[in-house]
């Protein structure tokens, strides 16, 4: 149990001594191996790695020599599984199980890293350089992943070793209430899950409006719904503590004792950390009764959603917990009013908290004098769709879209040429290449006509066709609605129909100014902020790729060949050998042989009948001789 | 919405019933129990049927009708089993601009079945889910607990050659 500062100062000593040679890089002739064990990781085999590691050590009696730790994210999820060995820091890319008795041998026992596994990037020819000075870490700051890929997540020493605990000291025995919501406020956090309120600001109201509530809540967001959107998991599944920390922090702010911590059914490995967190801190006294030998008390619990997007949703999320369908409610009364149970409640995201301990810490000011002028501190974004360092990145606000995915996320795949970056998820838009350089904050990406949502940051290639991905929002938000306001629920399957219409070669200019008009429409009538911000994807691409629906309505063209309905295939007959493949691969009979040669060819040429072509795309995957054409 | 009963007969037995009258027990004081409840039922008996749902509605005394609509206001609530192989392909976007849509027309083609379907021998259920988490492997698609990343049309007859 810990109940006063001297008592955690001195696990924060002892475990600082089992840290060190990670954090300090301090050669103590012990060996630390952290393998990630965050979803990516571990879905592409990490587990295994991590046994097979442990027995070829003991295999080779390093086992005093070398530790084996699991950690959360790297954030180069694009390289997993990743392995690093300190104190030197190597960064063993692409982990493998057959690569792991050569490494030990090598590396662990015989102290010569093995350049051929390292991350390219960090080998220079003869040297080796750190990680922090490749591309994708250099121009990162890590505020909120501080901890994520660098201690055991499991292991609570580990976090008070990097000051975990302190902030909540700090706060319980030398801040008032109003003290915390002043830092909080100086700080310029604003919520980090998309809307982008300032934080103090909602603590405060959550403290002062209601002056007699017999109980309040403090609530956590990690309902991560939007497609392609990661960040919260890599907290809950890198650092937990944090987030119990700062939600402690919140509870004595506003004056509430429980907490709750909604999360994603389909993270469970964030959901198994996340408990052991919150089983590891009731030992030590950390959440609990009297906390610190205080007044304050603080419980925590866990509950899982069951995958419904709309739950992320203030109100809808707290329906939830609730346990009711979770549909949202008009608002006011706001949560700080009337929220969980009727009561006060206040409800913040996963990275959001993540910042509070930090702020506490080093100060407003500190925190202040990260980002841009109205957007203050870092954000993470998760970086995937066409890129090649697919992984997560926490850079401070005003860091431009051309460094992120040019120089942190190594550019597109292939040599292609980028189209167009989709920040928000469902309720944000698409950012063309005209607007690379503008520097992203909350209010700039509403400026461009897209927001900064949680964080997911997808990067579309030449490839990619802007009506299809219009009509793939909309699919997803026509089957997520939860049906409770109609401009939503009938809106967004009507706009689903017209750009399917689109899509089909079947529209008129006439249906563009309809759908347009229909956005308008929903935008300003849904009920929750998810209607209402349902109809950004088609506005954003109306706005920057007009001439793509245009193609498509007038046309009858998908200038990315990817509706089907637009698309022919060909072949081009003065490439085709006549070896019949693609005739073959056909599931309806559409091929034919012709009776034309090639010059220089012995077989006759074969054709496709558009009539029966059903445009799977089979033969052309099936022709080694490129004579099979799309457009 | 009229309610349409499961096609295959309930065979719940008298252990899962004590376990979930155990579950129930446990969570008589916590507000908002129901999903939980309901979570750990799936679990138990790897879908909700009516008959699942009438327990609950009757061990938790809240109406049937309560329990219905959570149920079907919830994805990952199930009133049909699951396939021995549940194929789980992720349409988050991440995954879609890579091709995975291409991927879960596949199977659908393959199997016969459409999303949220059971073949009729009830060896494989197919499933579209939102983003897993594992943007890095993109496209990704799961297989009971099995994650295979890095896709392309031509895996899917691989992949399911492995559980034939």
């Amino acid at each position: 149990m810990i109940k006063s500062i001297a008592e955690l100062n001195a696990v924060k000593e002892s475990a600082a001594e089992v840290v060190k040679t990670r954090i300090n890089c301090e050669d103590t002739g012990v060996k630390d191996v952290l393998i990630c064990g965050g979803t990516g990781c571990d879905s592409s085999g990490s587990k295994k790695i991590v046994e097979c590691l442990k027995e070829e050590i003991a295999k080779a009696g390093l086992q005093s020599k070398v530790n084996v730790i699991t950690t959360g994210c790297f954030g180069l999820c694009a390289r997993g599984p990743i392995m690093i060995v300190y104190p030197e820091g190597s960064f063993y890319a692409h982990a493998s199980v057959d690569r792991i008795p050569e490494i030990v041998e090598e590396h662990l026992k015989n102290g010569n890293p093995v350049k051929k596994y390292l991350y390219e990037e960090t080998v220079d020819g003869d040297t080796i350089k750190s990680l922090n000075d490749t591309a994708f870490y250099a121009k990162q700051q890590r505020v909120a992943l501080r901890n994520c890929g660098v201690i055991d997540p499991e292991n609570i020493n580990e976090y008070i070793a990097r000051d975990g605990y302190q902030a909540l000291y700090k706060v319980l025995t030398s801040m008032s209430q109003d003290d915390v919501v002043n830092v909080m406020l100086a700080s310029g956090l604003r919520g980090r899950g998309g809307a982008g309120f300032p934080t103090g600001r909602k603590w405060q109201l959550a403290k002062d409006l209601v002056k007699d509530a017999d109980q309040k809540y403090v609530c956590c967001n990690a309902d991560e719904g939007d497609p392609g959107a990661f960040m919260d998991r890599s907290v809950l599944e890198g650092d937990p503590h944090a987030l119990i920390e700062a939600m402690a922090i919140a509870g004595y702010t506003i004056g509430a004792n429980q907490g709750y911590v909604y999360v994603r059914a389909e993270y469970p490995i964030a959901v198994r950390r996340l408990q052991k967190a919150i089983d590891q801190a009731e030992e030590q006294g950390l959440l609990g009764d009297n906390i610190f030998g205080t007044n304050f008390s603080f419980r925590l619990g866990l509950r899982l959603g069951a995958g419904a997007f709309v739950c992320g949703e203030e109100t809808a999320l707290m329906t939830s917990i609730e346990g009711n369908r979770g549909e949202p409610r008009p608002r006011p009364p706001f949560p700080a009013v009337k929220g969980l149970f009727d009561k006060p409640t206040v409800l913040n995201n996963v990275e959001t908290y993540a910042n509070v301990p930090q702020i506490i810490l080093n100060g407003a000011e500190w925190h202040a004098a990260m980002g841009t002028e109205k957007s203050k501190g870092t954000k993470v974004f998760a970086v995937g769709g066409k890129i090649n360092n697919t992984g997560l990145v926490e850079v401070p606000m005003g860091t431009s879209l051309r460094t992120v995915i040019y120089e942190i996320g190594g550019g597109i795949p292939n040599g292609k040429a980028f189209k167009a970056a989709q920040t928000g998820g469902p309720s944000g838009g698409c950012i063309p290449p005209e607007h690379l350089d503008i520097p992203i904050d909350y209010d700039n990406l509403i400026a461009i006509g897209s927001m900064m949502g949680s964080g997911g940051l997808i990067v579309m290639d030449e490839d990619n066709c802007m009506v299809d991905i219009a009509k793939f929002f909309l699919e997803f938000t026509v089957d997520e609605s939860c049906g409770k306001c109609t401009p939503c629920r009938i809106g967004t399957k009507r706009m689903y129909e017209m750009l399917d219409k689109i899509t089909k070669g079947k529209a008129t200019m006439e249906d563009l100014d309809k759908l347009e008009k229909l956005c308008y429409y929903i935008k300003d009538n849904a009920l929750c902020g998810l209607g209402q911000t349902a109809p950004n994807p088609v506005l954003s691409t109306l706005r920057y790729f007009k001439d793509e629906y245009i193609a498509h309505v007038q046309d009858k063209k998908c200038p990315a060949a990817v509706c089907k309905d637009l698309l022919q295939f060909s072949i081009i007959k003065d490439n085709c050998i006549g070896c019949g493949m693609c005739a073959k691969k056909c599931p309806a009979d559409a091929i034919t042989r012709t009776d034309y040669i090639a010059p220089g060819k012995k077989l006759a040429a074969f054709e496709i009948d558009p009539n029966k072509c059903v445009k799977c795309g089979a033969c052309m995957d099936g022709c080694k001789f490129k004579a099979i054409v799309k457009g | 919405m009229a309610f349409k009963k499961c096609a295959v007969p309930f065979a719940g037995t008298a252990e899962q019933e004590a376990q979930l009258k155990a579950v129930i027990a446990d969570h008589k004081d916590d507000r908002g129990a129901l999903m939980p409840v309901l979570q750990k039922a799936q679990e138990i008996y790897g879908y909700l049927p009516i008959e699942v749902q009438t327990m609950i509605a009757e061990g938790m005394d809240i109406p049937l009708e309560k329990v219905y609509g959570v149920v079907t206001f919830y994805a990952q609530f199930s009133l049909n089993p699951k396939g021995k192989y549940r194929i789980s392909v992720c349409l988050g976007t991440a995954c879609y601009v890579k091709g995975s849509g291409d991927i879960f027309n596949k199977f659908s083609e393959i199997l016969g079945i459409k999303g949220g379907e059971i073949t009729p021998d009830g060896k494989f259920s197919l499933d579209a889910c939102r983003c897993i988490g594992a943007c890095g492997l993109a496209p990704v698609l799961t297989v009971n607990e099995d994650v295979y990343g890095n896709l392309t049309v031509d895996d899917v007859e691989k992949i399911l050659a492995k559980y034939e």
